[in-house]
């Protein structure tokens, strides 16, 4: 099926979008982001893909003239999972500062901020 | 009801509406992604300029791996933004876990220091042997980059490993700290001010910033691709700080509390 | 010009990542020096390159990739909007980064590293013309301030706001990607400009609806919109001040630059024929941010999160400006943003000081407690709450009658400028009567409401503040205010705005200046005739100043609402939870029914 890549990006952006909205720990909720992000790289990649290419490196036995999938969206998804991980990394700090000075990890305890 | 089932059932019944509405809201989005995604043209058929850009990148700077060629020239603006992030979050990451471990140790001090539980032999000795080749396996990862698939992201994070198993399989671990943070921070901050240097290098050299200004080689070969080779190298070093600071400062924490 | 818009960027990423390397070598006044001169540069920097470009457009290409056919490679498209923008951005740094070598203690080098590298990111975001590298600096400036604002989080308060903060804006940059996505998909290009062309070709389809709402939402979270507004107050509300300088005065703003700049460069070529439909959505939009803006910091009675809700409220009058789809209301806008900008830095300041010296944010606990500081921060307060309501001849007024004047002569939109006037009056309102209940503890206390009770107190360690200087503050608050002041008095303004704004929607122009490598037009777009505020203005000024000074009077009497009208205000106030499932589900929602609103009328 021709389209279903693109209906897992999609899958996987509702899910976790789910699962962060729905959460009751810190550190689940980081990585249904996770999930989340996740769809946006299926979906660039998935974009990218050509029937019949080749990963886009050249050597002796790969001409420059071989058909090639997209390598822009590559290097887009590299910067996406770089700048995901980053994110998770903060997120987990503040997580952990969070349960060090509360006591709890749940996101539905966080009241202080009402109103 | 005991305590525990009304608190259970206030907790359900608090949800309710707000589940259901965010379920509401999610299938509409799915719906119109699904529309969207449909008009996109059918997989395997892409609209960019694959092939064109591969050549270009071949002929005109002589790298061999089109991926880091787009990463560290093409678009090298983009990963200058994304190694700060990088960058940024680790530095942001280790004073946020600095302000709690300080508190932590001065209690620590305060009940007596008794040491942690000794490493495994088993532990000790794998990561000892291992730690060589995943130094080894990093820098050529790094340096391989305009070559094979790989480069500066990628081979940090296993530069970043192989750091940490040489922590975990030394006794670092039971003592006090896990290592000396600030060669960590002084290692990610080079990273980063090499690749703002480079591209500065290409303002005063070709007047156009991140101009791929050095010699250009032969491609195929290990010296070729001008700054991509050079770039590369950069964002190694400060992936490697980055990932480690991060890493470490959180091993810290789980350290800290499971002495508790 | 490449060499000063790359380095305009690259200095400050330069200075701060030297910071971050020498920071064990702690030496706060250096390395605030060095922070403050990479700033200066920049600006200085900024302002030659705009001075160069006079009222056109530059662009440059990184790496030296300019198109041949396609674009390959990344560029900084320049005109005096975006340009303008970033200039202001600098200029605000420089009191961002006075105040924080005034009050940050701890890790203080790195915190000016990252302040930096804040002000880099925005900078960059202001001048790009790639549709991913916007991404980029958009992201790059939210780990930034998600951690500065997260920087001494010793108390809960800053705590769950940085938590709501990184979630809710994580959850909008993906979405923002997921749209770059759709449309790289169906064009092949990530240049705003060729992005434009493609999308002509496309035309009004599922996809351009979806994907102008995936890119719409993730900018305006950042931008504080309903209904994506909810974690603003939140993180406003705990951020310390000299960040709280940079993150309400420009920070929100720049969420609606990219969306102004993303409709009009990318998606208007395809939409261009819906301008009605749009202009209406977001017209009301804006203006319904505005109303829940100023009537939640009516409400509230924590200093900081009153000035967090009226930084939503006028940005709510920001997005009507920009809503009109219209040269003049972009322009009234802009200077609109930058006379508020400025005074509600001098506000931050007032508010910051008080908290530093007082140990207390709530009205209650400070009421009275201000007389002491009213000379010069009490004065500039004051002023700087007169501006937010209008007062000519300050910098809003200039730009708020030029957006009025715009919704009068659009057609069906004469009733805008009246409900403009109300949202000011009642946020003006807020500011004026907390600023008599703390300044000159004129009336009764504030009232106690044990259901929304927030945390009183600094979020330093609590030493004894009482008798730190209040010398820099005060004379960087009334510098502020003056500032806004003589931004307002500048002659021929309105009409260099103007221009500015028609180059800027001209998105023909647009793409000749990016694609065709320079070429110019054959006839330049015509300039709408703009002219400084007249009669109507100062009726709608002097209406606000009335309604302000009613409702402040009202409130210091302590009058309070009728019981049906609390019962509303305190459900909406409940909405805000706190809790970033909820806001996560707020914003999901917000991005579908807005999908759903271009599906609906825009084919």
């Amino acid at each position: 099926m021709s389209v279903l890549p693109y209906l897992v990006a999609a899958w996987l952006l509702v899910i976790g979008l789910w699962g962060v909205i729905t959460s009751r720990h810190l550190v689940h909720m980081v990585l249904c982001l996770g999930v989340v992000q996740s769809s946006t790289y299926v979906l660039l990649l998935a974009v990218g893909y050509r029937t019949g290419g080749q990963a886009p490196i050249v050597s002796s036995s790969v001409p420059p003239s071989s058909p090639f999938v997209d390598p822009i969206v590559q290097a887009l998804t590299l910067t996406d999972v770089v700048v995901e991980a980053t994110v998770v990394a903060v997120l987990l700090a503040l997580t952990v500062q969070a349960h060090k000075r509360f006591g709890t990890a749940d996101p539905n305890a966080l009241g202080a901020l009402r109103g | 009801m005991s305590a525990g089932a009304r608190t259970r059932a206030a907790a359900r019944a608090r949800l309710g509406p707000r589940t259901l509405l965010a379920a509401l809201a999610l299938a509409g989005l799915a719906a119109l992604v699904v529309w969207a995604v449909s008009e996109l043209t059918p997989f395997g058929t892409p609209s960019g300029p694959a092939n064109g850009v591969v050549k270009t990148l071949v002929f005109k700077r002589h790298a061999a791996n089109a991926v880091n060629g787009v990463t560290y020239d093409l678009r090298g603006l983009d990963t200058l933004g994304e190694e700060l992030i990088l960058f940024v979050a680790a530095l942001g990451s280790s004073v946020l876990l600095r302000h709690g471990r300080e508190s932590d140790e001065v209690e620590r001090k305060r009940a007596g220091n008794e040491p942690g539980p000794r490493t495994a032999d088993a532990l000790r000795a794998y990561g000892t042997a291992l730690v060589g080749p995943l130094v080894v396996l990093g820098v050529y990862v790094v340096t391989h980059g305009h070559l094979t698939p790989g480069g500066g992201f990628q081979g940090g994070v296993i530069l970043a490993a192989g750091l940490l198993l040489a922590y975990a399989a030394g006794q670092v671990v039971a003592l006090e700290r896990v290592e000396p943070t600030t060669l960590v921070e002084v290692t990610d901050a080079t990273g980063a001010m090499a690749y703002a240097l480079v591209a500065v290098g290409g303002l005063v050299f070709a007047s156009a910033a991140l101009y791929n200004f050095l010699p250009l080689g032969t491609t195929g070969q290990l010296l070729s691709s001008g700054t991509i080779l050079v770039l590369s190298c950069a964002v190694g070093v400060e992936v490697t700080g980055a990932v480690a600071l991060i890493l470490t400062e959180l091993l810290d924490q789980t350290l800290l509390v499971g002495r508790e | 010009m490449m060499a000063l818009l790359s380095l305009a960027v690259l200095v400050p990423i330069l200075a701060g990542t030297l910071l971050a390397l020498t920071s064990s070598w702690e030496r706060r006044r250096i390395a605030a020096g060095v922070a403050l001169a990479a700033v200066l540069a920049s600006l200085v920097l900024l302002a030659v390159a705009l001075g160069r470009n006079g009222g056109g457009r530059s662009v440059i290409w990184w790496g030296s990739w300019p198109p041949h056919g396609r674009v390959v490679g990344i560029d900084f498209a320049v005109d005096g909007l975006g340009g303008g923008l970033a200039l202001f951005v600098t200029v605000l740094a420089v009191p961002a980064l006075l105040m924080a070598a005034y009050a940050i203690r701890a890790s203080a080098q790195l915190f000016f590293g990252a302040c930096l590298i804040f002000v880099a990111a925005m900078v960059g975001y202001c001048l790009t013309g790639d549709l991913f590298n916007l991404f980029v600096f958009f992201e790059l400036m939210s780990v930034s301030a998600y951690v500065l604002v997260g920087y001494e989080v010793r108390k809960r308060a800053p705590l769950e706001g940085a938590l709501t903060f990184a979630v809710t804006n994580s959850v909008g940059s993906i979405l923002f990607l997921f749209g770059i996505g759709l449309l790289y998909g169906k064009v092949g290009a990530l240049n705003m400009a060729q992005l434009g062309v493609g999308l002509h070709a496309v035309g009004p389809s599922g996809l351009v609806y979806v994907a102008f709402a995936l890119v719409a939402t993730g900018l305006l979270v950042k931008a504080a919109v309903i209904p994506f507004h909810f974690w603003t107050a939140d993180a406003y509300g705990v951020a310390p001040t000299p960040v709280l300088i940079l993150l309400g005065g420009v920070f929100s703003e720049l969420g609606l630059y990219g969306f102004a700049r993303v409709y009009w460069t990318v998606f208007d070529p395809a939409l261009g024929a819906h301008h009605d439909a749009i202009r209406a959505i977001f017209v009301l939009l804006g203006l319904a941010t505005g109303l829940l803006g100023a009537g939640m910091a009516l409400a509230q009675h924590h200093l900081r999160r009153m000035l967090a809700f009226v930084v939503i409220s006028q940005i709510g009058l920001f997005l009507v400006g920009i809503g009109l789809l219209s040269a003049d209301g972009l322009a009234g806008t802009a200077i609109f943003l930058v006379g508020d900008g400025l005074a509600k830095a001098a506000l931050f300041v007032c508010v910051g000081v008080v908290q530093l010296r007082c140990d207390a944010i709530e009205e209650r606990t400070l009421h009275g407690r201000g007389r002491r500081l009213l000379w010069p921060l009490g004065i500039a307060y004051l002023l700087a709450a007169l501006t937010v309501a209008d007062l000519p001849p300050w910098g809003t007024f200039a730009g708020k009658a030029l957006v009025e004047d715009a919704a009068l002569k659009a057609g069906g939109y004469g009733w805008v400028p009246a409900v403009m006037t109300l949202i000011s009056a009642l946020a003006a309102g807020a500011l004026l009567r907390a600023g008599l209940r703390v300044f000159a503890g004129v009336g009764d206390p504030a009232p106690y409401d044990e259901r929304f009770v927030h945390e009183d107190g600094t979020q330093g360690g609590g030493e004894d503040e009482s008798d730190v200087s209040v010398v820099l503050p005060g004379a960087l608050a009334a510098a502020l205010v003056l500032a806004s002041l003589a931004w307002g008095l500048i002659p021929g303004l309105e009409h260099a705005a103007a221009r500015a704004a028609t180059r800027f929607i001209d998105t023909a122009g647009y793409a000749a200046a990016v694609l065709g490598g320079g070429a110019r037009r054959a006839t330049a777009p015509a300039v709408p005739p703009v002219h400084g505020p007249d009669a109507t203005a100062w009726l709608y000024a002097l209406a606000t100043l009335a309604g302000a000074a009613a409702v402040a009077a009202l409130g210091v009497a302590g009058r309070t609402l009728p019981r049906a009208a609390a019962r509303t205000v305190d459900a909406v106030r409940a909405l805000h939870s706190g809790r970033p499932g909820d806001y996560v589900a707020w914003a999901a929602g917000g991005a579908a029914t807005l999908a759903g609103l271009f599906a609906l009328t825009l084919s």
